[in-house]
């Protein structure tokens, strides 16, 4: 059961106690039968598997598996998206701030990669219109028996592995461009976290307020 | 980049062919209504992340699953190529916590489904066949394909999709989701009104 355990103890151990060669430290790199099969406890991962369910749950109920309803907010005709998405940042801005100051939690975010960033995250819009379901809404929608999306699936498959090749030849040296650490809004503009989010919730608010003011 | 570039140059040229045979989809188009107030579901999200956040200390995300996904089915059918590719040798692929997550929205959709009876079964959806017409199962093969290709490679130039980018990353103020998921939107609107509109 522990088996993944076992094995990422085994190699912090060769690692440590033994400044061999970097053979011996590139051959558990390299030999996919070194690798473990879990990367956590199966207790975690029984926990994120709840909390998928939940998550599903809810992007189902919030109309958010449909196919017109994620295409409609990229034709900027139907708001549903941006009414869930704004919402959760809100409840969650309140949450973060109050939980790590009491310690509860920490920073998890991304390093900021302008490259990365930009470009492939034009990429993925491109694709997202193409397939009008995106990655966490393409699991709800075959959960939902939109059988289009089983074969988003596929094509999420394809191209994930797609960009493990392009890592073989360089590829990933774009991401890699303007890269500034890990950075949050706050730290840019030189403002404390509280005082941020005391304007940035009613901005946020206002805009909600806007779309049912505008009809949708 | 090379590969992305070929995807990206395939999809463009794609374009104007499809938009040539298409029909024009009714505007204002009549969308359905989601079960339950998108404020609501939005808020037990944003608590979601809150609960995932402190009780496990992993965010919420859901576009690494399937890099992971993809490196497990290499590690069964093709291991010493897998091991070959510097991205996988970075990050092993195995069963963590965002493909279980994955898998359980997929549960947790078809209950929420099932018993608001909502559930779909189509494989062409309303919008796609008032734009497409409903013999158009080649198409959306090749778009939900060429698609799920494209996010999930820019998904991982990104570090992120709509769900650890957008959600996630938005709530804790990281910049490079900020910048990452406006990026998400500008693709996807220029594109979508492109495909649907023009």
């Amino acid at each position: 059961m522990n088996t993944a355990s076992t094995l990422h103890s085994l190699e912090s151990q060769t690692g440590k106690s033994q400044p061999a060669g970097p053979e011996q430290d590139d051959s558990t790199r390299t030999d996919p039968r070194q690798w473990g099969w879990l990367e956590t406890s199966p207790g975690k991962l029984a926990a994120g598997l709840l909390f998928g369910v939940v998550f599903g749950f809810l992007l189902q109920k919030g109309g958010v598996a449909k196919f017109d309803i994620l295409l409609g907010v990229l034709l900027l005709e139907n708001f549903v998206v941006v009414k869930i998405m704004l919402t959760a940042i809100i409840v969650g801005m309140i949450g973060t701030y109050f939980l790590r100051k009491t310690g509860r939690i920490e920073l998890k975010i991304n390093e900021t990669k302008l490259g990365g960033n930009l470009i492939g995250g034009l990429i993925f819009g491109a694709g997202f219109a193409l397939l009008a379901y995106c990655p966490g809404t393409n699991a709800a929608a075959v959960g939902q028996g939109n059988l289009d999306a089983i074969t988003g699936v596929a094509g999420l498959l394809l191209g994930s592995y797609l960009f493990a090749l392009s890592s073989k030849f360089g590829g990933s040296s774009v991401s890699e461009w303007g890269n500034y650490g890990k950075l949050t809004l706050h730290e840019v503009l030189g403002v404390r976290q509280g005082v941020f989010i005391a304007i940035a919730i009613p901005l946020l608010i206002a805009i909600l307020v806007g779309l049912e003011y505008a009809g949708f | 980049m090379k590969v992305s570039a070929l995807i990206s140059a395939v999809a463009v040229a794609l374009l104007p062919a499809v938009v040539q045979a298409a029909n024009e989809v009714p505007a204002p188009y009549p969308y359905p209504e989601p079960a339950w107030s998108p404020y609501l579901v939005g808020g037990l999200i944003g608590a979601l992340v809150l609960f995932t956040l402190s009780l496990a200390s992993k965010k919420v995300g859901a576009s690494s699953a399937y890099s992971d996904g993809a490196g497990l089915i290499g590690r069964v059918v093709a291991p010493r190529h897998i091991a070959s590719l510097p991205y996988y040798r970075e990050s092993k692929p195995m069963i963590g916590w965002t493909l279980v997550f994955v898998i359980g929205a997929i549960v947790g959709s078809c209950v929420a489904a099932w018993t608001g009876g909502e559930l779909n079964g189509a494989y062409l959806q309303d919008l796609w066949v008032a734009r497409f017409g409903a013999d158009s199962f080649v198409l959306r093969t090749v778009f939900a394909l060429s698609g799920g290709a494209l996010m999930a490679f820019g998904a991982r130039m990104a570090g992120g999709c709509t769900s650890g980018h957008g959600i996630s990353g938005t709530l804790q103020l990281a910049v490079s989701s900020w910048i990452s998921v406006i990026c998400f939107f500008v693709g996807g609107i220029a594109v979508a009104l492109m495909l649907y509109r023009l």
